[in-house]
């Protein structure tokens, strides 16, 4: 064999090697999904036999008698995460809008920074946010409006946010009928003495009564959550705007069509499946956020009976509980728990995963 | 009785408002968190911050600990995710064409890129602390690099995707071997990329408390990495839950500290991710 | 043609398929020693195809086969046993766009150059100076070698490419239409040193620029939907070849 032979032999070998071993660390990624499933279920098992399947149904957490039952923590979870939808969903939709289609060029970019950035702010620092900031104002000046007579609550805004300028009540008044109505909407059930001069009663939360609120619970996890899943849906929803060819958008607006539309009648259906996935992408976000809701959420073991309720979720019961556990069978139910978040979350991913790849395969077919 | 066209106007106006109130939203919160970080932060730093220990109640301290324990462990993680990271997103866009190793990689990684942290905490629990007996820096390393893999891995390989063929052709035409042509042209010219996904990465885990609080737990003093280690997101965490007031501000010195370097990390990232884009 | 012709890479019976799509269809051909060969024809004719044949660049991608032999210096480089890798030491291509590697302009020559050979400073030098001296473009950039290649301008970007190229010491160099993204005055360089090279590589350029073929080849083919419907010396093709869509095609009947 020549010199050069020799080289290209060595070369080849070196090629295989290389590609072996990239291959072999790809497949690392798919060992680490087994890995983790099967370590959940190791460590869940002694909580799987002895209460199996009934666990995910059953309201009972106590480590003192070593009963347990997620479903108080599995519908915390599920329920901040649903609402957190109802309220990211339309917002991400809007700050999509707006940055594709309403926004100055110039300001596309930075403003498409800054609401990235909320994504990148550290969870416990929106933990801790919402823990001294966030529910102290939320307890004084929303849910502290439950609590008081009708009529007492326009003055009572009026001077919480206005000052007592006797200029702004008629402005106030309005402002806080509007607030209370929705507010109100939000609590249910209507309490039938709404129609009289009395205080709104709301029976089934009856520590708001012995203390004042304390502005965390259910609510406030989620609202907290909603911003803190903003960013991935609206970054979603604007990068399957820009891929709506511009052609199909120019013959729409050639019609005559609004911006609105425009977005409305060609922008969103085409985009549906891509839509969607964003959504899922955001919930299984939301599923899993263990810092914020932490600090926020109350971490009572308990099924929520108001909006404003403490409550649990998984995350939030691993957070609290885990590092101090030592009962056995605590420990597996709290990874019996997290076994069951995981299956969530991943059922939620694939989901979003599908209907991202449809978009994409739709888009091919039309280009 | 308004036309239709009015109406339609209307309609129009209505909603755009609609959008650029829901922009207002957005940036209302992060402005709202941004100021409040400053406000709590800014009165509590100082240089005790940096050379002190974190201290019992009532006493005086610092987080030099915490901020040790967490650059150790985010240098950690990131040291031993980003090579596994960029050669797996390698296998993926160099030779991926083929088979059924990389769709499912790629399928998988995108759900571990969102998978909640606190699941990967639970499985270096179960991998590493249980068989160490104890908590230590070594499992918050391992918790940390399976965050950073699903991030680099990612980047990497949409980043690869970016480079044009003919580049490719252009060194197979020569006759360059697939290892050489990877690492000296595409990854090369893909570098400023595949730094912004290590950046984003690192921005991510640094802020991370999840993952660490069932494998480094924290400490109260400097430790070696086979001891419970102390993070500023624990600390934070453990400091705010408390009822002292000196810790809280040292919690939101803490919360400061990280949103500025996590926030700086990412926005550095996006300012890279921008030249390449006029290049 | 003349008798004293050898040929250097020899086509037979070539069918080429993008999966279902017969993209070539039973060519033959022969591509003289120390000549300029140029293939011309309507885009998707197939001539990018077949020169890419040449060096077996379409092994890269699934799906696509080739059938027939191609004879390089008598060895059929089509068979399964060729080194690749040697293939595409002795085959040399410059590609439409010009494709600088992310690193300075003297590593983008060495590079080539270091996958076979293990040269000392000194003669890697030289080798780097030789080439630049082939393509020209020596006196442009011989202060500046350590400096990016992407620094340079398109028509020098596209001459460092040919550089690269021939500083590996092909025996054939395939150029697919190498003048395509460049303005006029770097064509013009481009074309020249087309003329230099011959005297010591057999070169293959695909153009769809017809006035650019009869300038720098000894030699056209004409192809059409993944034929090979004329070859022979540029002077006939172009003033009285023999099929009447040769004929068109040259004349501007055509499309």
């Amino acid at each position: 064999m020549t010199a050069q032979e020799l080289r290209l032999k060595k070369q080849k070998q070196q090629d295989a090697l290389f590609r072996g071993s990239t291959r072999m660390f790809a497949v690392l990624v798919l060992a680490l999904l087994a890995g983790i499933i099967g370590s959940l279920i190791y460590g869940a098992w002694p909580a799987i036999t002895t209460y199996g399947l009934p666990f995910i149904t059953t309201v009972e957490w106590n480590p003192v008698t070593s009963s347990y039952g997620g479903w108080d923590s599995i519908f915390g979870t599920l329920l901040t995460s649903f609402i957190a939808l109802i309220i990211a969903v339309p917002v991400s939709f809007g700050i999509a809008v707006f940055l594709t289609e309403l926004a100055p060029t110039w300001l596309r970019r930075p403003f498409g920074i800054a609401i990235e950035l909320l994504a990148g702010v550290p969870s416990i620092i929106y933990g801790m946010w919402g823990l001294f900031v966030f529910a102290p104002w939320f307890a004084d000046n929303i849910q502290f409006l439950f609590m008081m007579p009708i009529e007492q609550i326009p003055e009572t805004v009026a001077s919480n946010i206005l000052g007592s300028e006797a200029l702004w009540a008629p402005l106030a008044l309005v402002l806080s009928k509007i607030g209370y109505a929705i507010a109100w909407l939000f609590t249910l059930p209507v309490p039938s003495s709404l129609m009289g001069s009395q205080v709104v009663e709301l029976p089934y939360i009856g520590w708001i009564f012995n203390a004042p609120p304390m502005g965390i619970g259910l609510f406030t996890a989620s609202l907290i959550l909603s911003v803190m899943i903003i960013p991935y849906i609206s970054s979603v929803m604007r990068d399957v705007f820009e891929v709506t060819p511009a052609m199909l958008k120019e013959s729409a607006y050639g019609l005559g069509a609004t911006t609105w539309e425009v977005v409305w009648n060609v922008v969103l259906p085409y985009t549906k499946n891509g839509i969607i996935g964003g959504v899922m992408l955001g919930l299984g976000r939301a599923l899993g956020e263990t810092m914020a809701v932490t600090f926020v959420i109350g971490n009572a073991h308990r099924i929520p009976g108001s909006l404003f309720d403490p409550t649990t979720s998984i995350a939030a019961t691993l957070a609290n509980e885990f590092a101090e556990a030592a009962n056995p069978m605590h420990i597996a139910s709290l990874i019996y728990l997290g076994l069951l978040l995981f299956v969530i979350t991943f059922f939620v991913l694939v989901a979003s995963k599908i209907m991202l790849l449809r978009l994409q395969r739709n888009e091919g077919a039309h280009s | 009785m308004i036309s239709l066209y009015t109406r339609r106007r209307i309609i129009n106006k209505a909603s755009l408002t609609l959008s650029l109130l829901a922009m207002g939203f957005g940036l209302f919160w992060l402005c709202w968190i941004l100021y409040t970080l400053l406000h709590e932060g800014a009165p509590a730093i100082s240089l005790d911050l940096f050379t002190k220990t974190t201290p019992a109640p009532g006493s005086q301290g610092g987080l030099s600990n915490a901020i040790i324990g967490s650059l150790t462990m985010a240098l950690g993680g990131t040291l031993i995710g980003t090579p596994i990271g960029i050669l797996a997103g390698v296998y993926l866009a160099e030779f991926g064409s083929k088979g059924w190793v990389a769709p499912a990689t790629r399928f998988i990684n995108d759900i571990l890129l969102s998978a909640p942290s606190i699941v990967i905490g639970l499985f270096v629990y179960g991998a590493v602390v249980v068989h160490m007996g104890h908590f230590s820096g070594w499992a918050g390393i391992a918790a940390l690099a399976l965050l950073v893999i699903p991030v680099v891995l990612r980047t990497t390989e949409n980043m690869l995707k970016l480079i044009p063929t003919a580049m490719r052709e252009a060194a197979y035409a020569l006759g360059c071997p697939q290892w050489k042509m990877t690492l000296f042209i595409t990854l090369r010219a893909a570098k400023a990329g595949v730094i912004t996904g290590v950046l984003l990465a690192v921005a991510r885990i640094l802020g991370e408390t999840a993952p660490l609080l069932f494998t480094a737990l924290n400490n109260q003093f400097y430790s070696n990495l086979n001891q419970p280690m102390a993070n500023l997101p624990m600390v934070i965490f453990q400091y705010a839950m408390s009822p002292f007031e000196d810790w809280h501000a040292l919690a939101w010195a803490g919360s400061l500290l990280i949103g500025l370097i996590v926030l700086g990390l990412n926005v550095l990232a996006r300012i890279l991710t921008r030249q390449q884009g006029s290049n | 043609m003349t008798t004293e012709l050898k040929p250097k890479l020899a086509v037979k019976n070539l069918n080429f398929y993008y999966g279902n799509f017969h993209a070539l269809k039973n060519i033959n051909l022969e591509i003289p020693e120390g000549h300029v060969t140029a293939f011309i024809g309507p885009s998707g004719c197939g001539k990018s195809t077949l020169l890419r044949t040449f060096n077996r660049m379409y092994d890269l991608y699934p799906k696509l086969r080739a059938e027939g032999e191609i004879l390089l210096n008598g060895q059929n480089i089509l068979a399964g046993s060729v080194d690749l890798n040697m293939l595409r030491a002795k085959v040399g291509m410059v590609f439409q766009k010009p494709t600088p590697f992310p690193m300075s302009i003297y590593d983008n020559i060495a590079f080539g150059v270091k996958l076979y050979e293990s040269l000392s400073k000194s003669e890697m030098d030289d080798r780097v100076e030789w080439a630049l001296k082939k393509a020209a473009l020596w006196n442009e950039v011989k202060d500046k070698l350590r400096q990016s290649g992407l620094g340079l301008s398109g028509g020098q970007q596209q001459r460092l490419c040919i550089a690269r190229a021939v500083a590996v010491k092909p025996e054939v160099l395939l150029l697919d239409e190498p003048t395509s993204a460049l303005d006029p005055i770097s064509t013009a360089h481009v074309e020249e040193l087309v003329h230099e090279l011959k005297q010591d590589y057999t070169i293959a350029i695909v153009t769809h620029n017809m006035q650019q073929a009869a300038r720098v080849s000894d030699f056209t083919a004409y192809m059409y939907l993944g034929e090979l419907i004329e070859v022979g010396e540029t002077d006939t093709i172009f003033t009285t070849p023999r099929q009447k869509a040769t004929e068109d095609y040259i004349t501007g009947k055509f499309g």
